[in-house]
């Protein structure tokens, strides 16, 4: 190679909006820091410390595992988890496989059901389940004297919480196929049966193991359900939960969040990792396959789905009934007396109100938020560095789980050097920490929809002299506007459902409807806490209708220029 | 080409990390004219189309425009204008919206944008797609908005990416005159990166021939065929035949067994191995024991009908040569009864025949 002639390295001055593009890109690297990065690292450095703040090594977490009650609760979270895991799959494989690979009437029917839990907080199915099979329960008689407070309880309802994110993975992994390989398996002669085991289950096997991990982690990191339904059996979730509010017992409150955030972590790398293979399976010339009908399988798939269908379905209903009730289950008279909450308790309606505003809020802030740091992220340039922290710190979130990032937030925004202290107490700390929390699904689905657009939009504009900002707001955004409304009713779903995020941080002038649900619960007043629950419902799945009318109404308004 | 040039692109470098993309990199394009950038993929032409644009940064070396070094200067304060292979329109804004967008950067009025906007869409034959949206045009007539909007601000420079790849064949040939003769009209100063040499001959008034982020070499479409300075131009661009041989004195050789008379030996040892080179069509094709000079004997391997004319492969006699190519017009065919394993005499005219140090 020849040698290099001695010129001066050719440097290029930056135009006024590649400046406004590398600040944004800078706050935005802030605001992550602020948001995400330091609580954890309060979090972190808190469970190194005694009560006075001194360093004192592992000598909490030596605390923690030489004293069995606690560490017990450890595994009763893995058992729980796994057993969880291993009800779900097979159940989410089936119903997935009917919706994708066979020729099953009312799959659209099937599909919406199957939606039903995303909609309530994991509250919502075990409080029904103890009007089911609690002691006063209807169908108490099925359960032979077992007890449906405890592991059994906890299992059902994540099962019930857990069930439409298991099927979301496994019918998009389903949906990859590749009908010649069908073909050609059929054509070398290969029987239904070897044709499942040797192509479909291969094919499907990244997500399987996706699946698995996502309702693990799921199930590890609740604390809805087991705080409900949990009865004296003690899990990770609940124990941070009393000794933090419980105890106010910081440090090993510290060290079981840490216990929880491990396999969150563990878990979340292990998703990534297999998602990716299954990303690369993907090829450009795949054919898809198209289930021909079978009278026999497709009405077998029915029945299956069915099974599966009716107590999702069934445990809503409880839910709805029991908040319309006198008096369970001895004055089963219709009445809403269950949604005068200031019956129950003094805050009467504002939690929900409450809850509307952080939804809201959180959907606005957080949508703008996500979408426009993905699309700095995506397509300006410069700041390798800072851009590199950025994609760490979106991505972190989905592994960190509500609880631990709360408790984190108490350590963070609460020490008394921390000049953004004023938040604490206020809804503004509930937005931030939510947002915070769900960021990184924002951020993938945004960034998924930015990858589609043309690469070169950023280079014309600067070509025809218009500044980016420009073409984000003619061109970048109207085009991702499916993309920015999907985000901002995931923001909004999720906000309305938490309990684990904000149960650390209300304040009563600031306490949310999930919140109300598990006071109320715990002060007996289970109709009323069922009443709430499905409040929650009701605003999620009018949210949910909207997003689909507003989408449809989008959808022909600019047919124009997205048919191809 | 005379006077001073418009743009100068002077030892330019880049680098990716370690990998050298562009190493010394310097041509000039003078005012009005039509260049060039041909070369494989990942030669470094589109780096350097970047560069010039302000895209990207190079390591070391200078961008001048009438003499005044640019390389300072953000691409939106270079005013050269850009039509990208995917032609980057904006889905959501009808052809009028696209083709006017640059405009408004300028603050212009709107009467004045209607009026500019109207008269590009008559000039690239579009009188009536104002108000259609990109995805309602033809392959060919996005690409042509998409001109139309980087002509739309009176660029003087305009860049265009292999802007015809992504068209199919028939069509690629018939905007290669479109594009050709909208730049002579509008005097544009033009640079164009294609990876097609057919499309470079049709087009340029020069060419810059790229291969692994050198230059190889600059020169009009005839030079540049008739006179390749490289194996590697006299390869890329246009069929040739390459078979080794020895120099055995100046302006002779010897291969495939026979003693030839050749194109210029200068700047090569007076003796010693060499590669040879001529073109298919250069082969003069004669009845087998013809008399003909600078000839050798050959036999056809292979006859491959290609519509207008055969591309023979032929077998000198000569035991271990080279198999070489000949084009041969059907008529001649037809004459001499041509057909694989028939024996015959070629011809080589020593001016095409061209001559490279062997390593």
């Amino acid at each position: 190679m020849a040698t290099a002639v001695a010129v001066v390295p050719a440097r290029r001055k930056l135009a006024r909006d590649e400046w406004i593009a590398r600040m944004a890109v800078v706050a935005l690297a802030l605001w992550l820091l602020v948001a995400v990065a330091l609580p954890l690292w309060a979090l972190l450095s808190k469970s190194f410390q005694n009560r006075d703040g001194v360093f004192v090594g592992l000598a909490n977490y030596a605390t923690y595992f030489s004293n069995p009650a606690l560490f017990s609760s450890f595994w009763n979270s893995i058992v729980v988890a796994a057993i969880a895991t291993a009800v779900v799959l097979p159940a989410a494989f089936a119903y997935a496989y009917a919706l994708t690979r066979t020729a099953m009437k009312a799959k659209g029917l099937f599909n919406a059901l199957a939606q039903i839990p995303i909609l309530a907080p994991s509250l919502l199915p075990a409080i029904a389940l103890i009007y089911l099979f609690g002691n006063q329960g209807l169908l108490r008689g099925l359960l032979f004297g077992q007890s449906i407070y405890g592991p059994l309880g906890i299992v059902i309802a994540e099962a019930f919480y857990t069930f439409p994110h298991a099927l979301l993975i496994l019918v998009t992994a389903l949906t990859t196929a590749d009908a010649r390989l069908y073909e050609s398996a059929a054509a070398l002669g290969a029987s239904p049966r070897r044709i499942f085991l040797t192509v479909t289950l291969p094919g499907a096997r990244y997500g399987i193991l996706s699946a698995a991990l996502v309702v693990f982690t799921l199930v590890v990191t609740d604390f809805g359900a087991p705080k409900v339904i949990g009865g004296r059996f003690n899990v990770l979730a609940t124990d941070v939960y009393k000794q933090v509010v419980g105890q106010q017992n910081f440090q090993i409150g510290a060290v079981v969040a840490m216990m929880l955030l491990a396999p969150a972590v563990l878990s979340f790398a292990a998703e990534r990792f297999v998602r990716r293979k299954q990303m690369a399976q993907l090829t450009a010339q795949a054919v898809p396959l198209v289930p021909k009908p079978q009278p026999l399988g497709d009405g077998a798939f029915l029945g299956l789905c069915a099974l599966v269908a009716i107590p999702i379905v069934g445990i809503l209903a409880t839910a709805a009934f029991a908040s319309l009730i006198k008096f369970w289950p001895y004055n089963l008279a219709l009445s809403l007396r269950n949604y005068n909450f200031g019956n129950f308790e003094t805050a009467g309606w504002l939690p929900y109100w409450n809850s509307l505003r952080l939804a809201g809020w959180t959907a606005v802030i957080g949508t703008a938020l996500i979408f426009t740091g993905a699309y700095l992220q995506e397509k300006t340039r410069g700041l390798q560095a800072v851009r590199a922290v950025v994609q760490l710190f979106a991505m972190l979130p989905l592994a960190v789980p509500g609880l631990v990032l709360g408790i984190s937030y108490i350590f963070f925004f609460n020490h008394p050097a921390n000049p953004l202290g004023f938040l604490y107490g206020t809804m503004a700390i509930l937005v931030l920490n939510t947002i915070a929390h769900f960021y990184t699904v924002g951020h993938l689905t945004a960034t998924t929809a930015l990858k589609q657009l043309d690469s070169e939009f950023e280079a014309v504009s600067a070509s025809l002299r218009a500044p980016f900002y420009r073409t984000f707001g003619k061109v970048t955004v109207p085009v991702c506007l499916p993309a920015i409304l999907d985000i901002a009713v995931y923001m909004f779903v999720n906000a309305m459902t938490t309990v684990s995020a904000v149960i650390f941080l209300w304040v009563p002038p600031t306490r949310v409807a999930s919140i109300a649900v598990v006071y109320m619960d715990d002060a007996g007043w289970q109709g009323a806490a069922a009443a709430m629950a499905m409040m929650i419902v009701y605003t999620s799945a009018t949210v949910k209708v909207l997003h689909v009318m507003l989408a449809r109404t989008l959808d022909r308004r600019t047919q124009a220029w997205r048919r191809r | 080409m005379s006077g001073a040039p418009f743009l100068q692109a002077e030892r330019i470098w880049k680098q990716f990390g370690s990998f050298t993309a562009l190493a010394d990199v310097s041509f000039d394009v003078h005012p009005g004219e039509f260049v060039c950038l041909l070369g494989p993929s990942g030669c470094g032409k589109t780096t350097l189309l970047r560069i010039i644009m302000g895209l990207e940064t190079q390591t070391q070396g200078r961008i001048l425009r009438e003499e005044r070094d640019i390389s300072g200067l953000p691409p939106a304060q270079r005013d050269f204008g850009i039509v990208f292979q995917s032609y980057a329109l904006f889905p959501n804004l009808t052809v009028f919206d696209n083709i006017g967008y640059g405009l408004h950067s300028r603050r212009m009025k709107r009467q004045q944008i209607r009026a500019r906007v109207g008269e590009l869409l008559t000039l690239i034959g579009m009188p009536e797609a104002a108000r259609k949206y990109p995805a309602q045009l033809s392959g060919g007539q996005q690409q042509r908005v998409s001109l139309a909007r980087a002509l739309a601000p009176s660029p003087s420079l305009l860049l265009l990416d292999e802007p015809l790849s992504a068209l199919d064949a028939r069509l690629r040939v018939r905007l290669r005159h479109e594009v050709r003769s909208l730049q002579r009209r509008l005097r544009v100063t033009t640079i164009l990166v294609t990876h097609d040499q057919e499309e470079a001959l049709t087009m340029a008034d020069r060419i810059v021939v790229m291969n692994q982020g050198i230059i190889e070499q600059i020169g009009t479409p005839m030079e540049i065929y008739l006179h390749p300075l490289s194996p590697f131009v006299a390869d890329f661009v246009g069929e040739m035949n390459f078979l080794d041989g020895m120099l055995v004195a100046p302006n002779r050789v010897r291969v495939a067994g026979a003693e030839l008379a050749c194109g210029p030996t200068d700047g090569l040892p007076g003796a010693g191995p060499v590669r040879i080179c001529f073109r298919p069509e250069d082969v003069d094709v004669r009845a087998h024991g013809a008399s003909a000079v600078n000839a050798m004997p050959v036999e056809i391997a292979a006859l491959d009908f290609l519509g207008s004319f055969y591309r023979a492969t032929l077998r000198p006699a000569a035991a271990n040569a080279a198999e070489l190519r000949a084009d041969i017009p059907i008529h001649l065919q037809r004459e001499l009864d041509l057909a694989p394993g028939r024996l015959i005499t070629v011809s080589l005219p020593a001016d095409r025949i061209r001559v490279f140090a062997r390593d």
